[in-house]
């Protein structure tokens, strides 16, 4: 479904983000990206949505036009390379659920909000606040459709951006930083809903602990490399591994001190 | 300082909640009261210096609006203390430059400058109040949709669509950073000038990387230059009624001086 092939890509020149990533992910996986910071997470995800890289082009947000990017490599979205010719198609696919849930939310009311992309992609007004009241209903929290968003918690912030992406029904599911300053009782309901999500996913995040709880794959990234590349299981209770890479285990299996 | 900014965005996000409401005026589509409201304007503006007893008239419009929205007069003059002063200063001069008498309360005359100088007055003021009116009874994804529908361009509506909504999101990283700021300075009040570059510069720095992403989010669902407004109605014959009446006694106002003819009825 989603296919790197030696990506390679620096913001300047002789600086790279990425140095020959190579990784695919299969229809229905849910995917842990994770790794110390600066070690290329973000750019994974911005190079996939065709914010930077190759596949940006002019007015694509983030970082496009910035003429000092360079790269080599593909990526494919169901085959489908990210240039900036198939952004629009590639975009239909994914859904971004940003780490700043107000940075996503920019509408006044979460209604307004889940409504915006689907009118941007043609949906009649009937049928796209029928998909709203839809998904609404699935995340069990029909109480936020027609509340503020300057108003609501950022829990509740969290699950109107999750709500707004699903409004569209992406086949795949990018997530930055899922549970970032989230109460555990948030923390919790976030993975539960990710859990119960069908879509291919992909996460980021340090919060091992939920990457352990959602992912059945991880994919370990190092300065810019793919130090590790495997179950769950085996990465994230590999101390030597993490360690080697400026991590640590996931709490639950940290030995107390 | 803080508590300044804060209530600003209090102010914006209060407007918004204004316009949310259910009345009979918020009721009536956008553009119908976009029309209205301009019509009142064309007209309050075009009537002569000297006709005062004519433009009273026109206060009809606002404190009907005023009365049927149940939003406070106070408010509206709350929201525009900072412009009606600057409004009301345009035509002080003219009693010193017009001193043609116009006619005497007892042994005070009153100079045709001192009412060109109460007319100009007010049709500053009933002005704001008609713009007021308008956006605090019409959403504006609401105003900017009927903007669209008259062919307004399309940019120059998504820029005052952007604007509106992201007054509050500078707001919010001015507060952050003037927190951040008075934290590290007890006892100093405001900003030290010595620091005001470099905290507009990372404020413009914080506002570009915020824009950016809030961008980055639009193109992500689909954006592709025009925005779609969730909550626009259709035109109903109500709101073509409640259009050709209000134009009807704009209309009416203008050509006849009504509040001379209701004193007139009244004296007799």
């Amino acid at each position: 479904m989603i296919r790197f092939e030696d990506v390679t890509f620096a913001y300047e020149k002789g600086k790279p983000v990425l140095s020959a990533v190579s990784f695919e992910i299969g229809k229905g996986e849910t995917v842990g990206l994770i790794g110390a910071n600066g070690a290329g997470k973000s750019t994974v995800m911005k190079l996939l949505l065709g914010l930077a890289g190759p596949g940006a082009g002019a007015g694509s947000g983030s970082g496009a036009g910035n003429t000092k990017n360079t790269g080599s490599g593909r990526i494919l979205v169901e085959g489908i390379e990210v240039l900036p010719k198939n952004l629009p198609q590639i975009r239909r696919k994914l859904g971004f659920v940003l780490q700043n849930s107000d940075n996503q939310m920019f509408m006044p009311t979460v209604f307004e909000d889940m409504m915006f992309g689907l009118l941007n992609y043609g949906m009649s007004r009937m049928e796209a606040e029928r998909r709203v009241d839809e998904v609404l209903q699935d995340l069990g929290q029909e109480k936020l459709k027609y509340l503020y968003n300057h108003k609501i918690s950022g829990g509740e912030k969290r699950m109107a951006a999750v709500a707004t992406v699903l409004a569209m029904d992406p086949e795949v599911l990018l997530m930055d930083e899922p549970t970032s300053a989230l109460d555990p009782y948030n923390r919790r309901i976030i993975i539960r809903t990710i859990g119960a999500l069908k879509q291919t996913k992909i996460i980021t995040s340090h919060d091992l602990d939920m990457i352990y709880d959602t992912c059945g794959r991880v994919i370990l990234l190092s300065d810019g490399k793919i130090a590790a590349d495997g179950p769950a299981e085996d990465i994230l209770m590999d101390k030597k591994l993490l360690e080697a890479n400026r991590m640590e285990l996931p709490l639950r299996f940290a030995t107390c001190v | 300082m803080n508590q300044n900014i804060e209530r600003s965005i209090h102010d914006l996000r209060e407007m918004d909640a204004l316009a949310s409401g259910d009345s009979m005026v918020h009721r009536v589509s956008a553009g119908a009261k976009l029309l209205v409201t301009v019509v009142y304007i064309g007209t309050v503006v075009s009537f002569a210096k000297l006709n005062m007893t004519g433009l009273l008239f026109m206060v009809l419009y606002p404190v009907l609006l005023f009365t049927v929205s149940g939003i406070p007069i106070s408010t509206c003059f709350y929201k525009l203390r900072f412009v009606l002063p600057l409004v009301l200063f345009v035509g002080v001069f003219n009693p010193f430059f017009d001193r043609t008498p116009a006619f005497a309360i007892g042994s005070f005359t009153v100079t045709t400058g001192m009412i060109s100088m109460v007319t100009l007055m007010m049709k500053g003021v009933f002005c704001l109040m008609a713009s007021f009116l308008l956006m605090a009874t019409t959403r504006i994804e609401a105003l900017c949709g009927a903007l669209r529908k008259i062919h307004m361009p399309q940019m120059l509506v998504t820029l005052l669509l952007l604007t509106f909504r992201y007054a509050a999101v500078m707001a919010e990283e001015v507060n952050v950073m003037t927190q951040a700021y008075s934290l590290r300075a007890p006892g100093q009040k405001g900003i030290h000038y010595t620091a005001w570059g470099s905290f507009l510069g990372q404020l413009l720095l914080r506002s570009m990387d915020r824009a950016d992403e809030l961008y980055s989010s639009m193109l992500l669902r689909g954006y592709h230059g025009e925005f779609y407004y969730a909550e626009t109605k259709k035109r109903s014959s109500g709101d073509t009624l409640y259009a050709a009446i209000w134009c009807a006694a704009f209309l009416a106002a203008r050509c006849v001086n009504l509040t001379q003819v209701l004193g007139m009825t009244v004296v007799r």
